[in-house]
């Protein structure tokens, strides 16, 4: 089924009740699939049509999700980007996709406006920006709300594209990781199933829409006639668990970093949020201390360990019923999916051997966009003729149970506060930043960060700081991705090819 | 004593978050989070900022954004705890 059908039936079944709470705004279910149709008609009627791609740059926010509903339900596909992002990388992914629109909000809206440049195929819709946009040529948000909706007939099926979301590549560009319809409802039907979520559950999601454990979030509130309490930031934790006593929250996906500021507090009672039936955590796996505190602070709620991908949502999840007795699995393959580790060959491992993880369901991406080279790296023939299979470049064991454990990334990639973080595309603005000879990036474990992203440079101009290349940094990438640390060196170890070699440069210095 | 305050605070946030740049629009009212000026660990930072250098002790329920979500509210703030500390002393 159609992501947006989803939405059009839940809002037949339950027009009335709230389905999102952003701040002061409520949305019910009819107002949702209202605004979304109205939306859809007007970018219909700009001439976005079937299988086009827009992207939606905005925070967290409701204007958010009706841009998501209306780009479906006009046939297109919807790419979320970080809020964030800056005009360079914006400009990449717009030329990549050959994006007809993006739609954002006012204050992002200049750096929409450079990096869609001279690109007259792309259009720019800006939200709360009033009556009349302050840039030329781009369309109102709320006046493209105020059109009468004839319904939009795409013609679109299942199969076709739902979603394009960028993740961080190897390469030093990001990679657009492409969801069906269909993809998107398998992964969503399955994490709900195990979730066990009711039309009961109020939802509460900190996390960015651009990350797709955030984004999911939404999808299995619909699918569930759910409500979802959308915020756009942790920063002041007291005042999110206000909002989830007042709004009895029921349901709070976590990510390791917001676990660790949680634990760091000091006068945290047990039971302090009486209406909590479960939390998740994803990206990384906890640490046995915090699993233990957590379940001291939460009792009676059922916590979720859980390992994913972009590209294919998620991977697996442990029975909350498991976690005393194996507090460092991540579990077993999500509801309707396979998850095996295999050897150099692909053949599957004896317990307790280290090999890679595949992921066999019908939530594996379709590939990346345009990028038949790194799609046939990730998606391999499997055990049958018919199929391909997801290898995760993740390097996993299992127990004798069946249980999976997270051993180590195959390659380099930096997984930090949640998200996954390309050493490449950090040390691709380093060398553009001036004074800077030559730099690597390594990960640093860190106890709030999971890691922390440390830059190794060689300078060429010796004046120049620590500060000012963190601050170069964060004007050229989106926050997640800015070092937290900058160590200088004389030179950098290379391997035999001359290359600068990550693996030893990440290794301490002597002394 | 507030713009004093003030000042020392500034210092701090444009040399901790800003990494030194002057040119980011920051009046005494902006909206830390919602201009993307501090996250998340970034709150921890501040707060353990102004244990130290202002010898007070900030409770949990004290970190809410009307207390810390400018750089007005920061120093009204660490004011009204140095000033209860002093008179409980």
């Amino acid at each position: 089924m159609r992501i947006e059908s989803i939405l059009r039936q839940t809002a037949k079944r339950l027009g009335n009740k709230t389905v999102l709470i952003a701040g002061d705004k409520r949305l019910s279910y009819a107002e949702l699939d209202d605004l979304s149709d109205r939306l859809a008609a007007s970018l219909w009627s700009q001439g976005i049509t079937r299988g086009d791609r827009v992207l939606v740059f905005m925070n967290n926010c409701w204007e958010a999700t009706v841009a998501i509903y209306a780009i479906l339900k006009a046939g297109a596909v919807f790419s979320p980007i970080n809020a964030s992002t800056k005009a360079d990388k914006l400009a990449y992914i717009v030329e990549n996709c050959r994006a007809r629109a993006i739609i954002t909000q006012e204050k992002l809206s200049a750096i929409a406006v450079e990096a869609i440049g001279l690109n007259r195929a792309c259009e720019l819709v800006v939200a709360r920006a009033g009556d009349e946009s302050s840039h030329p040529g781009t369309h109102s948000f709320s006046r493209m709300l105020q059109v009468a909706p004839p319904s939009v007939l795409h013609g679109g099926i299942d199969v076709d594209l739902a979603m394009l979301i960028y993740t961080s590549g190897s390469t030093g560009r990001p990679k657009g990781v492409m969801m069906s319809h269909r993809n998107i409802e398998a992964a969503a039907a399955s994490i709900t199933t195990y979730v066990q979520n009711v039309e009961d559950d109020i939802i509460l999601n900190v996390l960015p829409l651009a990350f797709d454990y955030g984004l999911y979030q939404l999808f299995m509130t619909i699918r569930s006639g759910a409500t979802l309490v959308l915020e756009t930031s942790f920063g002041f934790p007291q005042a999110i668990f206000d909002v989830m006593r007042r709004e009895h929250v029921t349901g709070f996906p976590l990510v390791p970093t917001m676990a660790a500021l949680i634990l760091q507090m000091r006068d945290m009672e047990p039971g302090f949020l009486p209406d909590l039936r479960y939390v998740t955590n994803t990206a990384a796996a906890l640490p046995p201390a915090h699993i233990a505190r957590l379940r001291e602070l939460f009792p009676n709620v059922r916590l979720y360990s859980m390992y994913g991908l972009t590209e294919c949502k998620r991977c697996t999840y442990l029975p909350p019923e498991q976690l005393e007795h194996r507090p460092g699995s991540v579990g077993i393959a999500i509801p309707n999916t396979e998850a095996f580790v295999v050897d150099d060959e692909g053949r599957a491992v004896e317990p307790g051997t280290v090999g890679e993880l595949v992921i066999r369901g019908p939530h594996v991406m379709q590939g990346y966009w345009e990028d038949a080279e790194a799609t046939g790296r990730m998606l391999r023939p499997g055990p049958n003729p018919w199929e391909k299979v997801l290898y995760t470049g993740d390097l996993f064991s299992m127990d004798r149970e069946g249980y999976l454990y997270f051993v180590g990334r195959k390659d380099d990639i930096i997984k930090t506060r949640g998200e996954k973080v390309a050493p490449k595309e950090v040390e691709a603005v380093l060398h553009a930043c001036e004074g800077i000879a030559e730099a690597v990036v390594v990960g640093v474990s860190d106890p709030v960060l999971g890691q922390a992203i440390r830059a190794i440079v060689v300078l060429s101009n010796p004046a120049l700081t620590d500060r000012e290349i963190i601050r170069y940094c964060a004007k050229n990438l989106e926050d997640f991705m800015v070092p937290k640390s900058v160590e200088f060196r004389a030179s950098l170890p290379k391997t035999d090819t001359g290359k600068v070699s990550r693996r030893l440069a990440a290794e301490p210095q002597e002394s | 004593m507030t713009s004093n305050l003030k000042t020392q605070i500034r210092a701090f946030i444009i040399e901790n978050y800003l990494f030194g740049d002057t040119s980011h629009p920051l009046d005494d009212a902006t909206s830390l989070i919602e201009n993307d000026i501090i996250d998340s660990t970034g709150v921890l930072e501040l707060v353990t900022y102004l244990e130290d250098t202002f010898q007070i002790s900030v409770h949990d329920s004290e970190i809410v954004p009307s207390n810390l979500d400018s750089i007005s509210s920061i120093a009204s703030y660490v004011a009204s705890k140095t000033i209860l500390q002093q008179s409980v002393a």
